[in-house]
């Protein structure tokens, strides 16, 4: 029989203003199982937890119920409080009498009388509780970032700069990611090259960094603190340890006609290809697709060319296994498809742009050395149009866009009317807005600057279509303001397409177990207290994968994620969580239901000897769970058949008795 | 279809006795009637041709025998699979329940086996002997002399509604496999359906009402092999023993239903074994009509390995406030 201690937390008027705490403590009392009952005004305090310890010693307590807030509040202030009084920690439950009680109900005796009744639940369960002892394993100190934009390249730098070894795993030939492909940044216009490239640089020559560029992640195992990771390093046809970076061959290439992926297709580029001057690994990267010596064994040129004979035609994908403690997805985003969006003659005319392909023709290393020029005639356009939640906020239309807010538009579409003011005073800049959303620091100002100093025209109202006539673009709008429809002939149209997470994410997701909301950004394990970690232990997040945000944003939450993963991988040892599953293998049929249903993949068969009658021994097939892996969600107790599988802290005549309790 | 004959059968077996392919043969014989069919294991061909039967009350579905028998360390055994029997077969594979290799599958043609209650019930008592040679039974009663009765109106519920001939499951075949069959097995569920709540209970309660908690439904069912079922174990809170209360009448029926869910074959044991008669398929074709409905078409052990709707898991799966609301009539 359990020794129960009661404590009824008046939390200050918090539930003493609702609840009668003085007869929730006498009532509980009579509980079976409770020997000692009390209530004080703050059990969370020095003195309440003093007040507990003292009663565990004096009334030889073998369990305690803290009447209190949320467990997520206090829980495990009142397990460390029990274990500094020598009670196993897991032989404390907390009865919610705050949120579930107190701050819901008005009326005094309803409220008192529910109290109860919780109060009476937590005891039903504290009688069936057994002590718990958390496992432990070790830590791999080793991390592996995924992605190399800014939000990798910034935790892997912060983790490395910390003393451990980070690998960071990129699928394009060059680390850099959007931001390299970005012109000037807000809302201090520096120049993203020129505060970017020196941090590629940085990680380049960290020796505590591997990049395993033109790479993606295969297969991920194991759980927290021991990850086992295969990375496929494409083959990219050239020695990467032997390439100088040099570019001779991306000169002599014939093969002239290929779309330049970072230029966003605006221009071509050869089959051998660096994608910019100041991309790391600076390696030449050979595009299989467009290449005629691999197509058709025929060329050789860059071969030839190469005085560090580092081409290789033969070369194949390479596989790497690697064990990692901690993950970090740092995936980013991409703008949206216009294909659906049609009504803007994206697909119509070569002067309908996105924003992101307005950087490249704005940068002075993009397909038009920095000069804005029209990509259809290459002149110079007088009347620019830009189209602000193009995808964003579209509630109505979720089949074609996003309902969330993309969040950068707003102040990058100020930027490149700011700019385009800035250095073609000749122009007329007209922005079509929802609203101008700038929480930032400096946000607002710089976005008062485009209307005020720059003379940019805010239209609030949307396009309602775009048409080419002629060699102008004839965009129809309304002016919500003015209440009018408004027609201007345009010569360039430039979109702010809405941003989506990679496409890589959603298997990757699946890859790690990471739970993903329904646009396919990773969620976090609680939106406000832990914004940077994944609810799946030792898997953590950085920048847009997480959801749009901005550079400042992006590399602050990137330093978070390489703090998170910094405490992880300091420590020698992990201690689980001990309300795992557990198997029970005389009544387990080896039937693989819980394999099946466990999202963890934390359950694993073997066969075991049993002793059978009559001196024989029979082999069964039994489940057998991995405690570090085991997330105890439970998944596998109600699928077990046989009831062999239960839940450790939770197991079902524990909730059976709560239940029972509750309908006294 | 060729009708197999109980010499057929042991001329087979005897065979994989001698070449030594199998020790033991799962077979039938008869209990104290001649439709009183049980299942024996014979270990000659001697044994067989003296005690083996085979004929239309051979109904009992083997494959749940093979979890015990194929732990005896004692090499293959034969069993003669119906195709309905082979779905059980492959569901027990699926779950890892016997070892294959242990196992020798002859797949035997079956044109539906008899429901002796319903002879009982067109003839009465006193049933001396019944003849099953032709398409026209013939009854031997005590008090009434021989009554010729069709075979088509004596099926078993499971085999009046036939779902496959085909058999999915087998190493090597005696005669030919068919196909499965259109059939109208779920027609008196939808007619459960329509009824309210409250007539649905009441139907229920008065089926349920009569059962005197043998355990012959769970003993005979082949999802049923748990090494230790939650009525056996203290521990489950629902262990019970006896009809002492409404238990059976409420719940124990309720919770087999649902340990089956997208287990059961509807092989229709339960209902065929009940002493009581309770239309028990009808809970399980429940199941089966609303997985089906809800998640798409799925035969439990038409392929071995299969991952049944209710332990899988895809973006298309139902909401679970939709499936409420389906059944909320």
């Amino acid at each position: 029989m359990q020794r129960i201690g009661v404590f009824v937390c008046w939390c200050g008027s918090n539930i003493a203003a609702t609840v009668d705490v003085q007869k929730v403590a006498e009532v509980l009392k009579n509980e079976p199982g409770v020997v000692h009952s009390a209530n004080y005004q703050y059990m969370c305090s020095q003195a309440g937890q003093q007040l507990i310890k003292e009663a565990i010693k004096e009334h030889n307590l073998t369990g305690i119920v803290v009447c209190s807030c949320s467990p997520r509040m206090h829980e495990a202030t009142f397990r460390k409080t029990a274990a500094a009084a020598g009670l196993n920690p897991y032989m404390v439950e907390i009865a919610n009498i705050r949120e579930q009680c107190s701050w819901i109900h008005k009326d005094i005796e309803e409220a008192t009388e529910k109290a109860v009744v919780l109060g009476r639940t937590a005891i039903a369960k504290v009688n069936l509780n057994a002590p718990l002892l958390p496992g432990e394993s070790p830590v791999t100190k080793r991390a592996l970032v995924i992605g190399g934009g800014i939000a990798g390249i910034q935790t892997a730098l912060d983790i490395a700069d910390a003393g451990f070894e980070v690998d960071i795993v990129e699928k394009k030939p060059t680390i850099g990611g959007k931001m390299a492909q970005i012109d000037k940044t807000f809302p201090t216009l520096d120049c993203a090259a020129c505060i970017l490239t020196p941090k590629m640089v940085d990680v380049a020559q960290h020796e505590k960094i591997r990049i395993f560029s033109y790479s993606e992640v295969e297969q991920v195992k194991g759980f927290v603190g021991n990850f086992d990771v295969k990375i496929k390093k494409k083959a990219r046809f050239v020695k990467e340890d032997v390439c100088t970076g040099c570019g001779l061959c991306t000169e002599k290439c014939p093969q002239k006609k290929v779309p330049n992926d970072f230029n966003l297709g605006m221009d071509t580029k050869r089959a051998i290809y660096i994608p910019f001057a100041q991309a790391v690994p600076k390696v030449a990267t050979i595009d299989a697709d467009y290449c005629t010596m691999l197509k058709t064994g025929k060329c050789g040129v860059c071969s030839k060319v190469c005085t560090a004979k580092a081409i290789d035609y033969t070369q194949k994908d390479e596989f790497i296994e690697e064990k990692y403690g901690a993950i970090v997805v740092a995936t980013g985003f991409n703008p949206i498809s216009m294909d659906k969006f049609d009504e803007y003659a994206y697909s119509q005319s070569k002067d309908v742009i996105t924003s992101l392909e307005f950087e490249r023709l704005m940068n002075a290393a993009g397909p038009t050395a920095g000069k804005l020029l029209r990509p259809s005639d290459n002149k110079h356009p007088h009347t620019l149009v830009f189209v602000q939640c193009v995808g964003s906020r579209c509630s109505s239309c979720a089949e074609k866009g996003k309902e969330y807010c993309s969040k950068i538009c707003c102040m990058y579409t100020a930027k490149h009317a700011m700019l385009t003011r800035d250095k073609y005073p000749d122009t007329d800049v007209y922005v079509f807005y929802i609203d101008v959303r700038t929480p930032g620091k400096n946000f607002d100002e710089f976005y008062r600057r485009a209307v005020e100093d720059y003379g940019v025209h805010y239209i609030k109202g949307m396009v309602g279509k775009v048409s080419p006539e002629g060699d102008k673009l004839v965009v129809q709008g309304s002016d919500l303001i003015a209440n009018k429809q408004i027609k201007i002939d345009a010569d360039l149209v430039v979109l702010a397409a809405a941003i989506e997470p990679d496409k890589s994410a959603r298997p990757l997701a699946t890859m790690l177990t990471a739970s993903m909301d329904t646009n396919d950004f990773f969620t976090e394990a609680h939106p406000k207290l832990r914004p940077v970690e994944s609810p799946t232990a030792g898997v953590f997040l950085s920048g847009a994968c997480q959801g749009p945000k901005d550079i400042p944003e992006t590399v602050s939450q990137a330093g978070a994620a390489a703090a998170k993963v910094i405490g992880l991988l300091a420590k020698d040892k992990l201690t689980g969580n001990p309300c795992v599953a557990h198997s029970d293998e005389m009544m387990c049929n080896g039937c693989s239901s819980c394999e099946r249903v466990c999202p963890y993949g934390a359950i694993t068969y073997m066969d075991k000897e049993f002793r059978g009658p009559n001196r024989t021994t029979l082999i069964r097939r039994v489940a057998s769970v991995n405690e570090a892996i085991c997330q105890g969600c439970g998944a596998c107790t109600v699928a077990c058949p046989s009831g062999a599988m239960d839940l450790k802290g939770f197991a079902t005549k524990q909730i059976m008795a709560e239940v029972d309790a509750i309908c006294k | 279809m060729q009708k197999i004959t109980r010499s057929v059968l042991i001329e087979k077996a005897e065979k994989l006795l001698n070449d030594g392919i199998v020790s033991r043969v799962l077979g039938w014989k008869n209990g104290d009637f001649s439709y009183d069919i049980t299942p024996a294991i014979f270990t000659s061909a001697d044994q067989m041709k003296k005690d083996f039967v085979y004929g239309d009350f051979c109904g009992a579905n083997f494959s749940k025998y093979l979890v015990k028998e194929t732990r005896k360390d004692e090499g293959k055994i034969l069993v003669f699979l119906k195709p309905c029997d082979t779905y059980s077969f492959n569901q027990l594979l699926t779950e890892h329940r016997f070892d294959r290799e242990k196992v020798y599958a002859v797949g035997i043609p079956c044109d539906g086996m008899i429901d002796i209650n319903k002879i009982k019930l067109a003839v009465g008592d006193g049933i001396v002997s019944v003849d099953t040679d032709s398409e026209v039974i013939k009854v031997n009663t005590l008090y009434d002399g021989v009554k010729e009765l069709a075979k088509n109106d004596l099926l078993l519920e499971r085999c009046a509604n036939c779902k496959s001939k085909k058999h999915v499951a087998f190493d090597e075949l005696i005669g030919e496999t068919g196909e499965t069959l259109e059939n109208n097995r779920f027609d008196q569920v939808a007619e459960l359906e329509k009824m309210s709540a409250d007539e649905r209970f009441a139907f229920w309660q008065n089926e349920l009402s009569r059962c005197i908690r043998c355990n012959a439904c769970r003993d005979a069912c082949p999802a049923c092999t748990c090494e230790k079922c939650v009525f056996d174990n203290p521990n489950s809170g629902v262990e019970n023993k006896s009809p002492a209360n409404s238990f059976e009448e409420q719940m124990f029926h309720i919770i087999r239903a649902f340990h089956v869910a997208g287990r059961c074959t509807d092989c229709g044991e339960c209902s065929r074994v009940c002493p009581q008669h309770i239309p028990l398929h009808l809970l399980n074709r429940k199941f089966i009509k609303d997985i089906n409905e809800f998640y798409g078409e799925y035969q439990a052990g038409e392929e071995v390995g299969s991952r049944a709707p209710l332990v899988n898991y895809t973006k298309e799966d139902i909401e679970p406030i939709d499936a409420v609301n389906k059944g909320d009539k």
